[in-house]
């Protein structure tokens, strides 16, 4: 299979196998009107097996959400056809707007325009609660 | 910069010890702190019922010769017009000097904290935190057994909903040689994040158990509770583990004779009105104790010499 090289973008690599099209639509990358390539299942001689995702353009990305998803991703900058640039998102502190609290109880659930945010309470199983209610918030 | 109090932890175990002593210094000479607030106020938010905790803050605000201003009650506020609590609270900043709130979800007091200029204090968010009445708990034990340190500490009833057992939870391990029994039905045991964050995270030792009477002779302090009715989504849950634990005198037959049973009140059926002339039981004192505790409190967080 052969997918274009890009010239000015971005290549995020290791994505869990079967977690591409989630982060495609948790970081909004439908919306973009440059070139995405979603590739599922590429051969991983680390993992197996892996999801890529290829933008055709360099954008801000939520590194949170791909720290959370998972640490291991790394995030390739291109920049005239070089990478530049290769990031590993860390396990956030904090991670806002990327997971809802599910607390019937929470402030969260009645008011709506409250950010959701959640805190890293135990950074070797990787937990997370909620800042208002301290409800666990699970991966997806 | 303003402090606020919206969990126990909120507060490091020395400045819990300094509340105590000036609590104790309070109970001792009370003449002394009539003035201390003179021409401050404070407000009173209860979005939800309450009797101990809002007559209590606001007994406090009179006695250091402050005022109190504020509603009892979600309907009688603007929270019936859609207000959001951050905005209630930027308003009450400009009435007030220090802000108690009662609110049914949890997490509302920090909202308030993160948008008001003046103190909040934390009076109870849903089955979430209720320091200050974690408070009262840690001076009616200190005032009771001498100590917060090197005790068994039975807590029995709901501790799935019980916040008052999880922020005393919270507090109490942060003590040396203090052990937990947990005495519950299986329905309403103590929730996961206090078990794997405070209590094995600490290396706490405790143990669960849904057996009153096994439990009763190694304890020192019995912190009993109330099965709440407003917690439970569920009438039939509620009916069927609403009896689950009663104490009666013949339960304290094989009890330590300095145990001191704590509760924090309202009562409804679970402890027996036989125990109240028992020297054991705590409980009325320890209202009598919340007073002392949030004068303290308020002194402290007003940053009043």
């Amino acid at each position: 299979m052969i997918i274009g090289t890009i010239i000015d973008g971005i290549v995020i690599d290791h994505i869990p196998a079967g977690q591409g099209m989630y982060l495609y639509e948790k970081l909004g990358l439908d919306k973009l009107q440059c070139e995405v390539a979603v590739i599922k299942n590429a051969p991983s001689g680390k993992y197996g097996k892996k999801d890529i995702l290829k933008i055709n353009e360099v954008i801000d990305l939520n590194y949170d959400m791909l720290g959370y998803i998972d640490p291991l991703i790394t995030v390739n900058i291109i920049r005239g056809g070089q990478r530049v640039e290769k990031i590993h998102p860390h396990l956030p502190e904090t991670l806002t707007g990327v997971i809802r609290c599910k607390n019937p109880r929470c402030i969260t659930s009645v008011e709506q325009e409250l950010p959701h945010v959640f805190r890293l309470t135990d950074r070797e199983k990787g937990v997370y609660r909620c800042m208002y209610c301290d409800t666990m918030g699970g991966k997806r | 910069m303003k402090r606020d109090l919206i969990d126990i932890t909120d507060l490091s175990v020395a400045e819990i010890d300094e509340l105590i002593a000036v609590a104790e210094d309070i109970i001792a000479h009370p003449e002394v702190y009539r003035e201390k607030c003179r021409y401050k106020k404070l407000a009173t938010l209860f979005y939800e019922p309450s009797t101990r905790t809002r007559l209590s803050f606001e007994s406090a605000m009179y006695e250091l010769g402050g005022q109190v201003l504020g509603f009892s009650d979600a309907t009688s506020s603007s929270a019936t017009k859609g207000e959001s609590v951050a905005d209630t609270a930027k308003t009450v900043s400009c009435f007030a000097d220090i802000i108690a709130m009662r609110h049914p979800k949890e997490g509302a007091p920090l909202v308030a904290s993160m948008n008001a200029s003046i103190p909040v204090i934390n009076a109870g968010d849903g089955g979430h935190h209720h320091p200050t009445q974690t408070l009262t708990d840690l001076l009616t034990i200190k005032r009771e057994k001498g100590r917060l340190d090197k005790l068994v500490v039975g807590c029995c009833g709901d501790l799935k909903f019980g916040r008052t057992v999880h922020s005393l939870i919270g507090a109490m391990s942060r003590y040396q040689n203090v052990k937990f029994v947990l005495i519950s039905p299986e329905e309403l045991c103590i929730p996961e994040s206090v078990r794997t964050d405070l209590l094995e995270r600490n290396g706490i030792e405790f143990v669960e158990t849904t057996s009153l009477e096994e439990a009763m002779p190694q304890l020192d302090i019995l912190y009993m509770t109330r099965v709440q009715r407003e917690r439970f989504f569920n009438e039939d849950d509620y009916v069927r583990l609403k009896d689950s634990y009663i104490l009666t005198p013949d339960k304290l037959t094989n009890a330590k004779w300095d145990l001191s049973i704590l509760h924090p009140l309202p009562r409804v059926n679970e402890i027996s009105i036989a125990i109240d002339n028992d020297p054991r039981a705590c409980y009325f004192r320890q209202v009598l104790n919340g007073k002392f505790i949030r004068m303290a409190l308020i002194l402290k967080l007003l940053e009043v010499e």
